[in-house]
């Protein structure tokens, strides 16, 4: 078989493709079908390529498993075996399921991540046109090392930035009738995502049941039909599974209200200064006892709390993630000895809120900027810089205060000593050394480049530069040779280097000195390629050496 | 800056001024020249506050004689902070152009629950148990009782306060409430009653409205304030309704039921005191025969409410024989309750006139007008008298005898409603005897009569002449100003039609037609989509706003805005919908964007601003007339047709514009923020409802936006915004809306600054 080193996850015999018996393999990283009979694969995806797999419904004579692809090309399975067809299917669907998810997610982040990269940094995509669009390295080569470098650089900002949650989730699962007194509803891995992510309560059920009390079908089913989906229904059957969650929600919504609120200003409770006693005033009292409500009425403030709580629900979710974090920062700044200071900084919220609320900005002379207040852990690490542990001395603010007050007052008691002083001549010799065109600033009498070589042939040797760099960061990478892989490698990059200088640098070199003849503008470049193939013969020689 | 109002120096703590500022203190200085009253109209956000107190301070400075304090009122907690601090930045400004230090006086006064730093105390949440545990740790008696009873608890704060806090006086400087708290901490002072002493030398006072208004309290707080000093009301366009709700009552069935439970407590009490000191009843009894009025001393600290009428209508003399004995008077109260319950027993609907019912009560259980009008001072002294701990409990009887006082005192301006059930449910009895007060301008008539100079003044007053003759004064000045814009950042447009034709109303007849529903949904849903940030919506009412979401929530249009923007509704429970409005902001701040449905003439729509991104569109559902059918508002509308020649329709369309204004004006603060205010209801394009709108809004409002479709709105809502969002400089703004000190002198600025003013 051909890729019979993979590993096989599952393998479901009697599915038919294209009126065809054969058998389906499930794969690590793709889904295959092969006719019966033979040892090749006629059909073969790669996960990464799938969008979504549908199926056909329960019911339905034939069984089915549609995977369709980004391409937008599709291919239908019929599980043919007649005990387990369905079983069959479900298997397969099952792993599916979980499979496809982290491909996706993989593939898609792989190539949002390189497109970023390249679109951020007009350099990079210099050195991508000039390297791998004519040929020089493939792509894979040219991303090797640069993403998992970027990868680190970047994880901490990338990684957190998690997507929200869109508020209509629930919306999208739109019911559709199918003509025999049923709903159907297509829930997708994404909003099941939303649902738990917003109801970690029905999570918690999810947890609780599947697989072992209800099958994952048979949950949804009756997430659907309770009363917890429909809250505008009044709940009639205790039995029902998510009337603890509701219970929870309710809980949860109490003791967010309970908290109360940060701002005083939208604080409604306190925004009245002294309400007037029971029974005075105009407006009606309202009627305190629920029971005269109506049904619909109460359906209807159900309606409205559970906007409210969907709402915060959803705002919360988005924010959910950054909180450990946040969490975190001040366990470690309460640790530290003076956190302290930095609270008192910070004024507290009330006060802000109503600086804010009188402040004119188009009366006010402009402050400059506006800026952020420093949070400050440790001033003195601040003003100072990180102090390495090791030296045993260590100054404060107070020692350098002193020392620089020490300075200033000797700098204003300095007296010239004039028997020591050094005589005229060699004074003023000194300063001809220093003064361009003197001995010591020889290379000032050079002229710069940029005076002498028209723009365009700048940032043409520019990205020369850039591309020799990166073509040598690569060959230099390779040593200390060690492994055959490296061994492979550096042979490979030499042979770069060299078609690089053929076809870009010597075309360039001929183009200069046709113009230019007193300067040698590629001559640095040769030397560092030089230098490098010099590494290579010796370290090839060496190796010739021990192998004789 | 340093300004020059009409040969006054004013002291201005910004580099630049909007023109109506320095229009408004031009008013404002001539109205205290002329020592009367004023009416002034703002577009909110253009600096109100920091106009009237740099006027008014500079003023005081000027002529130290003749205006002695200032009163600032405001409605809500945060606006009295607000001001506060507004005011401590104009006087770091004088400290730092004058150099010399601050004399001034300057505190916020706020109910126990804002002031308390007992641990205990403060701790609790509602201002009524506050309230009662600081009347338990300090009442007169109770600290009486200490010299005997070492172990009595009290509140050293108090004491602390009692003993040295009156000698010397609080240092000059501007203290907030949260001042204050640390004053006393600092010194182991109670804030409260440090404060309470303070107005009386303070020369800037800031409260609520309450304290000045509600006769209750205004007897115990503001009654010795200087007669030279400036009142002013902010956000004053809704002051008739707070002078009402200061004077009326209301008593249930519970009420009446727990008053009974109060008068047997007292019964009991009264017995056992007799058994066990009987000179304390009979020194009561001696005290009421003189007719004197208790010593002030123990006072300060009993927080019984105060007589409910007005100063100059309470009596002068002994307390009538009939009920100068404890038994007396309870048999008294014990009678009048047995007449109120049998009141409520009724099956239809009584209307009647104070001197009716004081007929009948003279027939039925030959209560007299005389001891009825003693009632709430007897009460006290009684309460006072037992020694009476738990004074929340006695509430009820309390409230009865207020009624009672009001009652007998008052024959014109109430009205007596007797209604045996809610009328939404009319099997279920709920019997409530309303007294209502119809004439707001009885508890305001001695603010106006002991005080030089009142200003009115908010950014809706409009239309301006109402509110001299609903609160029956007159005043010298009365203006509105506009607003000068370098670009128009108001966006006013009267939403007639949907898509399909269908006029859009919330008319009763057509508020449940699912066209109208649907329209109203489409607008919105249009709309959360082209707004940025956040989005504010108003309905009618509660009941009105919960039908429509239900029947949104049926046809999926929410399911659709939710799309677009987060949903957040507000809710009759304070705390849940201070969430929900918390998580509003956070949504917009955080760019997610958000909808927040609200009611107007809520809680929201009255405390809470949404400024810049907080409110990029407010949009109201229709007009928010009050409840016509309420038999109170009845008996008020002839009331007000009858002594002011107010037609009903006028007064009740001026209420709704104002509550309409007051909904869409909560969008803008300053110039540099900006808004689109969208009128859903086709009646907003006649001409009786839209000129009811503040001026500055109505300029506004083009001939071509007066009708338009859900299309059209979006259109011009758009190219509205795309403009909005190009970056605004201080350089557009100079020389147009925002002045300089320089073109300040230029004689051509001062002509174009003359014009803003609209004298009425």
């Amino acid at each position: 078989m051909a890729a019979s080193s993979e590993e096989v996850l599952l393998v479901v015999k009697k599915v038919r493709q294209k009126k065809q018996d054969g058998t389906l393999y499930l794969m690590a990283e793709r889904i295959a079908w092969g006719p019966e009979g033979k040892d090749r694969f006629t059909v073969s995806h790669l996960y990464a390529d799938i969008r979504c797999q549908k199926i056909s419904p329960d019911g339905k004579a034939k069984i089915q498993l549609q995977l369709v692809l980004h391409t937008g090309e599709s291919t239908t399975f019929h599980f043919a075996n007649e005990n387990s067809a369905l079983r069959d299917r479900d298997a397969a669907k099952d792993l599916l399921q979980q499979l496809l998810p982290k491909f996706k997610k993989k593939a898609n982040k792989e190539l949002e991540e390189k497109n970023r990269m390249l679109q951020e940094d007009p350099v990079l995509f210099q050195l991508y046109k000039d390297l791998v669009v004519s040929q020089v390295i493939s792509a894979e080569e040219f991303w090797a090392n640069r993403l998992s470098m970027n990868s680190v650089n970047h994880s901490t900002s990338n990684n957190k930035q998690e997507v929200g949650i869109s508020a209509a989730f629930l919306a999208d699962i739109r019911p559709q009738t199918d003509g025999c007194n049923g709903l159907r509803y297509n829930l997708t891995s994404d909003i099941i995502e939303s649902i738990f992510r917003t109801y970690p309560a029905v999570k918690q059920k999810y947890a609780e049941n599947v697989p072992h009390n209800l099958t994952e079908k048979e949950f949804w089913t009756r997430f659907f039909q309770s009363h917890y989906f429909h809250r505008d229904r009044i709940s009639t059957g205790l039995q029902d599974l998510f009337s603890e969650c509701a219970k929870q929600d309710e809980k949860g919504l109490k003791s967010m209200v309970g908290q109360g609120v940060k701002n005083p200003l939208v604080d409604l409770q306190s925004l009245e200064d002294k309400a007037l006693d029971e029974g005075y005033g105009t407006a009606a009292t309202p009627s305190t006892s629920n029971s005269n409500r109506t049904v619909k009425e109460n359906s209807n403030s159900a309606i409205i709390k559970r906007f409210n709580h969907h709402s915060a629900m959803v705002l919360a979710a988005g924010l959910r993630k950054q909180d450990p974090l946040n969490d975190q920062a001040s366990e470690t700044s309460s640790t530290d000895g003076n956190s302290r200071d930095s609270d008192l900084f910070q004024p507290p919220i009330k006060k802000v809120k109503l600086q804010e609320a009188i402040e004119y900005e188009d009366l006010q002379q402009e402050d400059g900027l506006k800026t952020v207040s420093l949070n400050l852990k440790k001033s003195d690490r601040y003003s100072h810089g990180p102090v390495p542990i090791q030296t045993q001395h260590y100054t404060t603010s107070q020692d350098i205060i002193n020392s620089v007050i020490l300075v200033q007052h000797e700098m204003a008691n300095y007296k010239p000593c004039l028997t020591q002083v050094m005589s005229s001549t060699m004074a003023s010799s000194a300063i001809v050394a220093l003064s361009p065109g003197g001995v010591l600033m020889q290379a000032g009498t050079q002229q710069a480049i940029n005076q002498m070589v028209p723009s365009e042939v700048q940032s043409e040797l520019k990205h020369l530069y850039t591309a020799a760099g990166e073509l040598l960061r690569h060959f230099w990478s390779c040593f200390p040779v060690n492994t055959p892989f490296l061994e492979e490698k550096v042979v490979k990059m030499r042979s770069n280097l060299e078609r690089f200088q053929l076809t870009k640098l010597h075309p360039f070199q001929e183009k200069v000195q046709r113009q230019y003849f007193s300067t040698n503008l590629t001559g640095h470049l040769e030397e560092m390629l030089q230098t490098a193939y010099n590494k290579f013969h010796a370290w090839q020689t060496r190796r010739m050496m021990r192998k004789t | 800056m340093k300004l020059n109002i009409e040969g006054l120096l004013v002291y201005f703590p910004y580099d630049y001024i909007y023109p109506e500022q320095y229009s408004y203190m031009q008013e404002l200085k001539r109205t205290l020249d002329a020592k009367g009253h004023g009416v002034l109209e703002m577009p909110s956000g253009t600096g109100k506050t920091i106009s009237l107190l740099s006027l008014i301070v500079a003023y005081q400075r000027a002529y130290p004689l003749e205006v002695t304090k200032l009163i600032y009122c405001s409605r809500t907690v945060p606006e009295i902070e607000k001001v506060v601090e507004e005011l401590r930045k104009l006087m770091e400004f004088y400290a730092k152009e004058t150099g010399e230090t601050n004399k001034l006086l300057a505190l916020a006064l706020s109910s126990r629950k804002n002031l308390c730093v007992h641990p205990e105390v403060s701790s609790l949440r509602f201002g009524k148990e506050v309230d009662g545990k600081c009347h338990s740790l300090t009442a007169s008696y109770i600290r009486a009782q200490r010299h005997s009873n070492p172990s009595q608890p009290i509140c050293h704060f108090f004491e602390e306060f009692d003993a040295l806090g009156r000698q010397v006086p609080i240092p000059p400087g501007i203290y907030n409430l949260d001042d204050l708290k640390a004053f006393g901490r600092r010194k182991g002072w109670c804030p409260y009653y440090l404060a309470r002493y303070s107005i009386l030398h303070a020369n800037i006072v800031v409260y609520s409205y309450h304290y000045l208004l509600d006769p209750k309290i205004a007897d115990l707080v503001s009654k010795e304030l200087a007669k030279k000093s400036v009142v002013v009301f902010d956000e004053a366009h809704n002051i008739d309704n707070v002078c009402i709700d200061s004077m009326s009552v209301n008593l249930t069935r519970r009420t009446l039921d727990r008053s009974q439970a109060n008068v047997e407590t007292l019964q009991n009490t009264i017995q056992r005191i007799k058994e066990i000191d009987a000179a304390k009843l009979k020194e009561e009894y001696r005290r009421l025969v003189e007719g004197l009025k208790e010593a002030n001393v123990a006072r300060e600290t009993d927080i019984y409410l105060s007589n409910p009428v007005l100063p100059d209508e309470i009596l002068q003399e002994a307390v009538p024989g009939s009920i100068r004995t404890a038994e007396h008077f309870v048999g008294f109260m014990k009678r009048l309750l047995e007449y109120l319950k049998s009141r409520l027993r009724i099956q239809h609907v009584v209307q009647e006139s104070s001197p009716q019912f004081l007929k009948d009560i003279y027939e039925k259980v030959c209560i007299d007008r005389k001891p009825l009008r003693f009632c709430a001072e007897r009460l006290r002294s009684l309460l006072r008298t037992l020694e009476i701990t738990d004074i929340a409990d006695f509430s009820p009887i309390t409230l009865i005898s207020h009624f009672a006082t009001l009652v007998s005192t008052y024959s014109k301006g109430f009205t007596i409603i007797i209604e045996p059930f809610e009328d939404k449910t009319p099997t279920i009895a709920n019997p409530v005897l309303h007294f209502s007060c119809m004439d707001p301008s009885i508890a305001i008539k001695p603010v106006f009569e002991r005080f030089q100079s009142v200003i009115i003044t908010s950014g809706t007053l409009s239309p301006l002449d109402i509110y001299p003759r609903i609160l029956d004064f007159r005043p010298v000045t009365m203006s509105s100003f506009t607003m000068t814009l370098a670009r128009t950042c108001l966006c006013p447009l009267i939403v007639g039609r949907g898509n399909d034709q269908v006029a859009i109303s919330s008319k009763f007849e057509t508020r449940e037609d699912f066209a109208v529903i649907r329209n109203y949904g489409n607008l919105l849903l249009e709309l959360s989509g082209i707004v940025p940030d956040g989005i504010v919506a108003f309905f009618t009412s509660y009941i009105y706003m919960e039908n429509i979401v239900a029947s949104w929530y049926e046809q999926g249009i929410l399911e659709n805005i939710q799309r677009n923007k987060l949903i957040f509704i507000e809710t009759p429970d304070a705390a849940e919908t201070s969430m929900a409005l918390e998580k509003y902001q956070e949504a917009c701040e955080n760019g997610r964007g958000a909808i927040l449905l609200s009611v107007a003439r809520g809680k929201v729509s009255e405390g809470i601003d949404f400024v810049h991104h907080y409110g990029r569109a407010v949009i109201m559902f229709g007009v928010p007339y009050v409840y016509t059918q309420s038999r109170i508002l009845k008996a008020r509308l002839e009331y007000l047709r009858d002594q002011f020649q107010i037609r009903e329709n006028d007064f009740l369309t001026f209420d709704a514009m104002r509550h309409a204004a007051q909904c869409v004006g909560r969008a803008i603060r300053g110039k540099t923020d900006y808004g689109l205010m969208i009128f859903a209801d086709k009646r907003y394009a006649r001409a009786d409802k839209r000129g009811k709108l503040p001026r500055w809004i109505q300029e506004h409002i083009s001939d071509g936006s007066l009708n338009l479709t859900i299309d059209e709105t979006v259109q011009l809502s758009k190219h509205f915004l795309r403009q909005m969002a190009q970056p605004f400089r201080r350089e557009d703004q100079l020389g147009l809306s925002l002045l300089t000190l320089d073109q300040l002198q230029s004689e051509e600025t001062l002509q174009r600054i003359a014009q803003i003013a609209q004298q009425v």
